[in-house]
């Protein structure tokens, strides 16, 4: 990815958020906030509202309070009231819980597909080639449906898609959904390794606390709908009653 | 409707040896001949009953665009058609009724073959919007919720329409079709025909070049998970309109000379049964993944009604389609081009190695 940046801030800080579903609360006054090249992760337990934050920074639910904003390259935005279509403009983007991949079309299609702003169509080319070296179970099957790849390899694709929007803020959603043990570490690692290379922002939702505090630099636990607990490091997180207590419910 | 959306095994082709001006071309030429060879034979019959199978075929495409590209299925086809049949009879009644009037006599003074060709202009832009309006309308309803208010939108458009004297309310109105055109040897059906038949070039041109673009793509998307598209940053909204305006503009030309065709139209027939039914089974049958299948559909199955209307009866036409869409969906759910191409398909990958 020819441009990716070092000097610009690219950070993401909600305050005060309230989301829901019709009548149904599911965010009650969420702050979090991630720093330039952090990860951080999100966790909680189904059902808690991981996802509904989410979808809340993509402008895919609409916050009833509270401020988004992000910082891209040094430059802050108000992400509410923005159209999706122009926060993945952006360079924010998304890998859906499930990995929601388009499964009658082919690799290559799912890849292009994560390049369709008219801002991302200019280094096609360039992170096309990178994924198919990052991923090159994806090069062999480029032509082949994402349907009928197994869970990793579509795990994999979902990545690949995201970053062919050549992002600044990475947002994954439950990467470990669906997948066996072993497949889940390596989709770990991946973004690890995607985030170093690329000094991404990376925002992770997950349930599986073990393997998310494995790259998290800090993390929140959200449950029933608001921040629960704030850690400031990973050891932090791991040697925690509080943590044990609300994650676990014992 | 995942039965719609149902795609074949083989990935969508890669490349396009066949540029759109290439295709237009050589869908005009088809056209041509198939018009001479009809011309050749001479038969009255024939034009009658080639007219209604290409008016399918450029209902079938219209539908498609929607319901196969995007997978949103539209029940409310016969409203559009009707539209674009009601916009005529509006017109001709605006020349008959205040022929004294400045507008009426200038309508009036429009031959007849102009006066069709401006119908259907103005059919599609009439049917377009309300295509653009129902979109906007129904847009945010998925599956199910969505084919329901659309035909609902049908039973309020016949509702308005029968309670409209101006065009006829309940009993219909006449169009005066004139008996001869000076152009063709076949006369003013003929030259129906042949209406019928560039709209069905127009359609299918429209149909292929959508299907091959940008805007075909991000249709692709919606129609396999629409939420993903939207996180990747497909404007799925303004996509979903796009397609609602096209679809229901191509069904209300397809509308428009329909009352010089019929004679005498009423808001029954208008608003039949058939043209619904028709919409969906047609490119169901022939295909939904491409321009192809909505044509192979409505011509063999538009041809099969009009040789079962003749021979054994024109009641019992929709239940041999209901038959048909049957046995289709069991047989080969993603239609007869489906099938093929999946048969094509495994044969290469069980004989030739490594596929693709």
């Amino acid at each position: 990815m020819s441009q990716t940046t070092n000097g610009g801030a690219n950070s993401l800080v909600i305050e005060g958020v309230d989301a829901g579903y019709g009548s149904v609360r599911a965010l009650e006054d969420v702050s979090l906030r991630v720093d330039t090249g952090e990860t951080v992760a999100l966790l909680g337990t189904n059902g808690n509202g991981k996802s509904t934050v989410m979808k809340c920074i993509l402008g895919l639910v609409r916050p009833t309070k509270g401020r988004i904003v992000a910082t891209i390259d040094g430059v802050a935005h108000d992400l509410i009231g923005k159209t999706t279509e122009a926060i993945v403009d952006l360079g924010i983007a998304l890998v859906p819980e499930g990995r929601r991949l388009f499964p009658k079309l082919t690799v290559e299609e799912n890849l292009m597909l994560g390049a369709f702003r008219p801002k991302a169509r200019a280094s096609i080319k360039t992170n096309l080639d990178f994924c198919y070296t990052t991923f090159s179970r994806l090069a062999e099957r480029r032509q082949q449906l994402a349907g009928s790849m197994s869970g990793g390899e579509q795990q994999m694709l979902a990545l690949g898609r995201a970053l062919m929007l050549s992002p600044r803020i990475l947002l994954v959603d439950e990467p470990s959904v669906g997948l066996a043990p072993i497949l889940v570490s390596r989709t770990i690692d991946a973004i690890k390794e995607l985030k170093d290379q690329f000094k991404l922002t990376v925002l992770m939702a997950e349930q599986n606390f073990h393997q998310a505090i494995r790259i998290a630099d800090r993390g929140y636990v959200i449950v029933h709908g608001h921040i629960a607990y704030e850690g400031a490091s990973a050891t932090d997180l791991n040697n925690n009653d509080i943590i044990r207590q609300l994650y676990l419910g014992t | 409707m995942t039965s719609v959306a149902k795609a074949s095994i083989e990935p969508r082709a890669k490349g396009d040896p066949v540029g759109n001006g290439v295709f237009a071309a050589l869908t005009l030429a088809v056209a041509v001949l198939f018009y001479a060879v009809i011309a050749v034979i001479g038969s009255e019959y024939l034009y009658f009953a080639g007219y209604v199978v290409l008016q399918f075929v450029v209902l079938a495409t219209a539908w498609n665009i929607l319901g196969g590209y995007c997978g949103y299925v539209n029940f409310g086809s016969a409203a559009f058609f009707a539209m674009g049949a009601y916009t005529t009879i509006c017109i001709t009644t605006i020349a008959s009724e205040y022929a004294k009037s400045a507008v009426g006599a200038a309508i009036g003074a429009v031959p007849p073959g102009v006066l069709v060709v401006l119908m259907v202009v103005l059919a599609g832009i009439i049917s377009g919007l309300v295509g653009l309006g129902m979109g906007y309308l129904t847009l945010r309803l998925r599956g199910v919720f969505f084919s329901i208010a659309t035909l609902a939108l049908s039973v309020v458009l016949q509702t308005l329409v029968v309670n409209w004297d101006f065009v006829g309310g309940s009993r219909g109105a006449y169009v005066i079709r004139p008996n001869e055109f000076p152009l063709l040897p076949g006369g003013f059906i003929a030259y129906l025909f042949v209406l019928m038949l560039l709209l069905v070039v127009v359609a299918l041109c429209v149909s292929r070049g959508i299907e091959r673009s940008r805007l075909g793509f991000g249709f692709a998307a919606i129609r396999d998970d629409e939420m993903a598209a939207e996180a990747a940053g497909v404007p799925t909204l303004r996509l979903k309109l796009i397609a609602t305006t096209i679809s229901g503009a191509l069904m209300g030309m397809a509308g428009a000379p329909f009352p010089y065709y019929i004679g005498y139209l009423q808001p029954q027939s208008a608003f039949g049964l058939e043209y619904a039914v028709n919409a969906i089974a047609m490119p169901m049958v022939g295909g939904t993944q491409s321009w192809i299948g909505p044509l192979v559909g409505a011509v063999l199955l538009g041809s099969f009604q009009q040789w079962a209307t003749v021979t054994i009866s024109s009641v019992l036409n929709l239940l041999i389609v209901g038959l048909l869409l049957i046995f289709f969906v069991i047989v080969a759910p993603n239609g007869i081009t489906g099938f093929f191409r999946d048969l094509i398909y495994r044969r290469r990958r069980s004989g030739g190695g490594s596929g693709s």
